[in-house]
């Protein structure tokens, strides 16, 4: 517990137009560049689905204004294999790294994690400021790649070695593509590094008087735990990337081994490893897809608490199997090398921990769907995505029992079920844990309330909307339908391409329906209703404070805690909950000490 | 609204398990020896999984539906036996579920990776190049030259990069582009990538694996059926992936003496 004095005031209240808007150190507007940032790279990443989607449904479909984009890569409009392979390398990239890191975690983490710890900014508001615009330059540098004469690298976002190492013998976009593509995730990295110092100084050093770690929101606790997750992954990752370019353009050889021959020319590398790669990688990879995933466990269970009038049926809980989902996540990345060549003893060595993960992830699940019971659950558009969260990353989950099972992966590993499974897990459920955060703090983001009815269109349309997309991908996939094809030749594929087109009617129609969310998101922010400081009778401290929040959070006040963060179901003088910030004593049985 | 969510969760959840139970898209059969433990283990980690699947849909719509919307005079209540049951309820089950799979498990995996091939396994040599396999048999010699990559030449067909004048053991070496293979023979496939990373993959035989470049990777399994089935690459090799196959066809052991004569014929 930290007294108030420990504050310091990092910076003055911004007065020009560049320091307030631009280059700002205000954790809340950073958080809003960084939602920004993540909604303009949905946008991209999902019209770069919409165009690999048409192209697998209808082959030799003419996209209109796609030879426009990229004449050699859509002659007449019509999609090249290799511009399909780069076109799906930029979505799963900027979707993972643009989308699923930056918005639960970047933009919702800056803009509340400080003022849910009662801060008034980060430690380090500088550092802040330059995670952001690193991480802006790094998307910058990777759309650049699009304008390349051979386009961006077609390597997928995993980038396996040696087709990364080898330059342009290797295809279009392995040369260039492939050193801006390494260039922007190391640049991504040192983003998220810096946010991640910021994030673990901000909850262990800047808690108000009376806010113990336990009453910390399930939110906090969420973005404290990616963040050391941050810490510890991307820090693998960015030398990795480092190390790729040097293959290319000092003349190492990290990933190359010897006598690999292209174009009947025998390659000037040698010593390297390509199963290097894969481990580093995966090193980060599988904490990445956590790091995208337990923002948005947080977030849900914040809001669902909110929203059913009574706590958890225990905070604790949650928050040990949040710890131990990051833990654990790096000892099951070796679940996706099952047939890589790794020795088979490894495989089953990483396949227990793979196992064992479903238990916090159903711990979590069990303890967020009985505490509905006995609630009084309020159904509008944040705690609707909440639940389509719930069940999103229920239906992802259990296709995690099959993926874990070397034996089973021999089947299933790079067929459509993975995509579908990873899909459902840390792309849907992440993305409704995001609609479900924009609904819920949008209010306090803007200081103007969102339509709740084009909210609940916005949600109806996408939930059945993804299962059709998702569903099916995992029927393709235990037929033995093999992923990242450009077209699907093989003889025994023909039969599928009906479920192809089904898939690709459900993606535009979903995709459609993002378009009712931009338009909510943009006339609510402008036309939309003025917002109260508390519209939903909320007791954290984010609600505890003006709407929109002034630039040092609490006006120039020092707020002292004296509750758990969720004290909801009792009687006192504003209704049925108390405020954390509030003196009031009030009569509860499950206060946690 | 929570009642119409919680009929739409219930709507899904079983529309998506129909497919499943009335097999629409199925893997195709299996053709080799070790593929049942594989079928054995997918058939009840399915059972595991749908079952935890509709258990979970079906609970989350029921208390949506029970509890939503409820006005400010009802009573909260909390679930009997709180987060502790849950816990040891999770741990119970879910532990012993998962426990089961990875234990069962380990019999199909050692199947194929942790049995060693019998030492009368027909080895074939399999490389892996953009975009296309090639297969290399060792001749009556039983012997593979060894391979030069600076060799390699596809315009002159000097494939695997043999050195016949040389190496005497490469002058029987039969080398073409689809795998053929005797019926109930155990085939024992030494793999090596030429160029980039790539993958054997036939559903029918339920073998999948990467070739990887400075690596050998060996692999072995017994076809069960005549037949001929597609070998596809599964690992992203460049703009030519999709279309990266071969045809394994397993033939009775007489079909196989005369087609590998014709093969020998022809080098």
């Amino acid at each position: 517990m930290h007294d108030t004095s420990a504050h310091a005031v990092q910076h003055q209240a911004p007065t020009s137009f560049i320091r307030k808007h631009v280059f700002s150190l205000d954790h809340k507007v950073i958080g809003k560049q960084y939602y920004g940032l993540a909604l303009a790279a949905a946008l991209i990443g999902m019209a770069l689905s919409w165009l690999m989607r048409i192209h697998l449904g209808w082959n030799n479909a003419a996209i209109p204004g796609l030879q426009v984009l990229s004449p050699n890569g859509a002659p007449g409009g019509v999609m090249t294999p290799e511009y399909y392979l780069q076109l799906m390398t930029m979505h799963g990239t900027i979707m993972v790294f643009f989308v699923l890191t930056t918005a639960p975690f970047a933009a919702f983490g800056n803009f509340f994690l400080p003022i849910q710890v009662g801060a008034e900014d980060m430690p380090f508001p500088r550092f802040n400021m330059m995670s952001f615009w690193v991480t802006f330059t790094a998307f910058l540098v990777l759309v650049s790649s699009f304008v390349l004469s051979d386009g961006p690298t077609l390597g997928g976002w995993t980038q396996y070695a040696p087709l990364n190492s080898i330059g342009s013998a290797g295809g279009p976009g392995q040369g260039l593509g492939v050193v801006l593509w390494m260039t922007s995730i190391a640049l991504f990295c040192i983003g998220q590094l810096l946010g991640s110092l910021n994030f673990i100084s901000t909850t262990l050093d800047l808690r108000v008087k009376g806010m113990s770690l336990m009453r910390l929101p399930l939110s906090a606790w969420a973005w404290f735990i990616t963040s050391c997750m941050g810490l510890t992954a991307f820090s693998v990752l960015m030398p990795a990337c480092i190390l790729v370019i040097l293959d290319h353009v000092a003349g190492t050889s990290f990933f190359v081994p010897s006598g690999l021959v292209l174009n009947d020319q025998l390659i000037p590398h040698s010593g390297g490893s390509t199963l290097l790669w894969q481990h580093l990688f995966w090193f980060f990879g599988h904490p990445e897809v956590y790091i995208a995933i337990v923002p948005g466990i947080g977030i849900v269970s914040h809001i669902l608490i909110a929203n059913m009038r009574k706590p958890m049926l225990s905070q604790r809980v949650l928050i040990y199997c949040m710890g131990a989902l990051a833990v654990l996540s790096y000892m099951v990345y070796g679940h996706h090398m099952f047939v890589s060549g790794m020795n088979p003893i490894s495989s089953l060595a990483f396949s227990f921990p793979t196992l064992v993960i479903t238990i916090p992830a159903t711990i979590t699940v069990l303890v967020w769907v009985f505490s509905l019971y006995g609630s009084r659950l309020r159904i509008n558009a944040a705690s609707l995505f909440a639940l389509g969260f719930i069940s999103m990353f229920v239906s992802g989950g259990v296709s995690g029992f099959f993926l874990a099972q070397p034996s089973i992966d021999i089947m299933l590993h790079a067929t459509y079920f993975v995509v579908g499974h990873f899909h459902l897990v840390m792309g849907v459920a992440a993305m409704f844990g995001i609609f479900a955060g924009t609904y819920f703090w949008f209010p306090k983001m803007s200081g103007r309330m969102m339509n709740e009815t084009l909210g609940k269109v916005h949600f109806w349309m996408s939930f059945v909307g993804a299962y059709c997309i998702f569903m099916p991908f995992h029927y393709l996939g235990i037929a033995g339908n093999v992923r990242r094809y450009a077209t699907f030749v093989d003889d025994y594929l023909q039969p599928l391409i009906p479920v192809h087109r089904f898939i690709t009617i459900a993606a535009l129609f979903t995709g459609a329906a993002q378009l009712v969310f931009v338009y909510n998101l943009i006339h609510s922010r402008f036309w939309g209703k003025p917002a109260p400081d508390n519209p939903w009778e909320a007791t954290s401290m984010e609600w505890s404070t003006a709407t929109p929040p002034p630039w040092d959070n609490f006006g120039g006040k020092h707020p002292v805690v004296y509750h758990d963060p969720y004290q909801y179901g009792v009687e006192s003088s504003v209704g049925d909950y108390v405020m954390q910030a509030s003196p009031e004593q009030v009569k509860t049985d499950h206060e946690e000490k | 609204m929570g009642k119409f969510f919680a009929v739409t969760i219930l709507v899904i959840a079983i529309l998506s398990a129909i497919p499943i139970v009335m097999h629409t898209w199925d893997a195709p059969a299996d053709v080799s020896t070790h593929g049942h433990l594989i079928d054995e283990q997918m058939s009840e980690t399915m059972a595991e999984a749908g079952i935890s699947f509709l258990a979970a849909q079906f609970i989350l719509a029921f208390f949506v539906w029970q509890f939503s919307n409820r006005g400010k005079e009802s009573k909260l209540k909390s679930f009997p036996g709180g987060a502790r049951a849950l816990v040891i309820a999770a741990l119970l089950v879910v532990g012993v579920e998962v426990l089961a799979l990875g234990v069962f498990g380990v019999k199909a995996w050692a199947g194929v990776y942790l049995t060693p091939p019998s030492a009368n396994a027909m080895t074939i040599q399999a490389q892996a190049g953009q975009f296309a396999f090639y297969f290399r048999y060792p001749g009556p010699d039983g012997k593979f030259g060894p391979i030069h990559p600076e060799m390699i030449n596809e315009g002159n067909q000097n494939l695997f990069g043999l050195d016949p004048e040389h190496d005497v053991e490469s002058r029987d070496d039969v080398v073409t582009a689809e795998l053929a293979i005797p019926v109930n023979k155990e085939v024992h496939l030494l793999m090596h990538a030429k160029d980039v990373g790539h993958s054997f993959f036939v559903r029918e035989l339920r073998v999948q694996q990467d070739f990887v470049p400075g690596l050998d990777v060996s692999l072995h399994f017994t076809a069960t059926k005549v037949g001929k089935y597609e070998i596809v690459c599964t690992q992203l090799c460049g703009l030519g992936h999709y279309n990266m196959r071969a045809y394994l066809e397993v033939l009775s052991a007489e079909d196989f003496d005369a087609w590998m004569k014709k093969q020998a014929g022809m080098q």
